[in-house]
């Protein structure tokens, strides 16, 4: 028996959103009485962080504190249209309705604020923390909450936005084929390095290295979740996960989580993860989105990295020790393919 | 067939109910007794998604009969707070960012809860052995791994 050790790499470029016939993506922004703000979207948070990353969008936009925004997705039924939490389109595309929609309520609040503080609006800024002044002079100021109240109560007026962002339909060029499908890309490129055992065919996936450039990481936490669990999932896609492994023969198709197999705690790969920053012309403050590309690459890296080790390319999903050992015998013997450096 | 009565404490909390026979533990506690933190996953005892703690230990409540909790002390994450203060292990798992979708943590909640109860200084082995039969599908693990660990650091500090 011996192990082989492996490396491979693959990149990625990875379009955010899809277009179709059209992609668009709305909200609606309203303040509550005491000068809170709530965002109604009908986009959903799967776990993503797409709530934490809207409300944060949103806070930025109005220029008030985070605390003092809510986001409800509850109800597609009550909510703006949204075509949906796919395609890695959340953070792009309804980040850029939530700006649109609070850029529209912070001038209703700057306007009522003006007309009660008797300046222009034009006058007037955010501090961020909850109050209104006259730029130059910050102890002419109204809180929001007050403004809030008197645009509602006084002035009968709503501060209020409505947002949407549309990636237009491409059409496509009758003589050329051409079109623009995609407005924005992210990138990365990713490491595998894994053992080969010759005798089992098993693998280890013992460290990931790679390089996410999703634009500006809005919320680096989050971020870095979503790459580190989108990794594992890749890992599990790669060597373990299949209804039918002798597909289209549906034999020994698993029938419960005991028989279809996952890594679990045991098996955490170590991953390093460094993300690179270039925001993005189109996308809100520059955030892409790193979405369904956390798992894309890991896939042919390990097989590139398996074909490394001994030297046997495998081509269909997932890469299980019987298709590496038969790999190996059908070429008389594992054929590691050596490392430069 | 009648339903059977079943007595037993929720969160130290006494709970009487009718149950129907053969029914399990969680359909009592989600239907029964309007506690909604232990989620129905596969109903076959492999995802763990159900687990609750009886008399301290850890036990998949769909594969659990609801009159064997007859007596019994049951635990589930919605009792895990006390008032406004988070538990330990709820306060480690929001800032080591160990949920995404979140259908696991309560599992995984409970099933940390009953390790940390009984060892308080668990070594990473310990924890992912008392973890292993649950399973997330976001996280990679490894987060709630470092969230576990962190919440028994934040104990002894």
């Amino acid at each position: 028996m011996t192990l082989h050790s492996g490396r491979g790499f693959a990149c990625i470029n990875y379009p955010i959103g899809m277009n179709l016939g059209g992609d668009p993506a709305q909200a609606l922004v309203h303040s509550t009485p005491d000068g809170k703000f709530m965002v109604t979207l009908s986009a959903i948070d799967l776990g993503q962080g797409m709530k934490s990353v809207t409300r944060q969008i949103a806070a930025e936009a109005l220029g008030v504190p985070i605390d003092d925004v809510y986001v409800d997705t509850a109800d597609s039924d009550t909510g703006p249209h949204d075509m949906g939490s796919f395609a890695s389109r959340g953070t792009h595309r309804v980040g850029n309705a939530v700006i649109r929609a609070a850029s529209e309520a912070r001038a209703h609040m700057m306007e009522a604020a003006a007309e009660e503080l008797e300046v222009s609006p034009a006058d007037l800024d955010t501090d961020g923390a909850g109050n209104i002044h006259v730029k130059g002079a910050p102890t002419r100021r109204i809180t929001v909450a007050e403004t809030a109240i008197a645009a509602q109560f006084k002035q009968g007026r709503t501060l209020s936005g409505r947002g949407i962002f549309l990636i237009e339909p491409s059409g496509v060029d009758p003589d050329t084929g051409e079109m623009s499908p995609v407005t924005c890309f992210a990138h990365a490129a990713l490491i595998i390095d894994l053992t080969v055992d010759d005798e089992t065919g098993e693998v280890e996936v013992t460290k990931i290295n790679s390089a996410y450039e999703v634009g500006r990481a809005l919320n680096s936490r989050l971020v870095e979740q979503q790459l580190i669990g989108g990794a594992w999932m890749g890992v599990s896609h790669a060597l373990y996960e299949t209804t039918e492994p002798y597909y289209p023969d549906r034999r020994e198709g698993p029938l419960d989580f005991n028989a279809y197999l996952m890594p679990g705690p045991g098996e955490i790969v170590p991953h390093d993860i460094a993300i690179l920053e270039r925001p993005a012309p189109d996308a809100p403050f520059g955030g892409k989105g790193p979405g369904e590309m956390c798992a894309n690459p890991v896939l042919p890296a390990i097989a590139n990295a398996v074909y490394n080790a001994v030297g046997v390319r495998i081509d269909a999903l997932p890469i299980t020790p019987e298709k590496i050992l038969r790999g190996i015998l059908a070429q008389g013997g594992a054929r590691p393919q050596g490392q430069r450096g | 067939m009648p339903k059977i009565p079943v007595r037993f404490t929720l969160n130290e909390a006494e709970v009487g109910l009718f149950v129907e026979p053969q029914s399990n533990l969680l359909e009592a506690l989600r239907r029964g007794a309007g506690d909604l933190s232990p989620k129905y996953g596969c109903g076959q005892g492999t995802c763990g998604a159900c687990t609750v703690l009886i008399d301290g230990e850890p036990h998949l409540s769909c594969l659990t009969l609801a009159e064997a909790a007859e007596g019994r002390r049951i635990e589930t994450t919605a009792g895990l707070a006390q008032g406004s203060s988070l538990h330990a292990l709820q306060t480690a798992f929001i800032e080591g960012f160990a949920a995404q979708c979140g259908y696991c943590t309560p599992g995984m909640l409970m099933a940390a809860k009953a390790l940390l109860d009984r060892n308080p200084r668990p070594s990473r082995e310990e924890v992912i052995d008392a973890i292993s039969g649950n399973l997330c599908r976001c996280t990679g693990y490894e987060p709630i791994v470092d969230a576990i660990l962190a919440a028994t650091e934040g104990r002894a500090a």
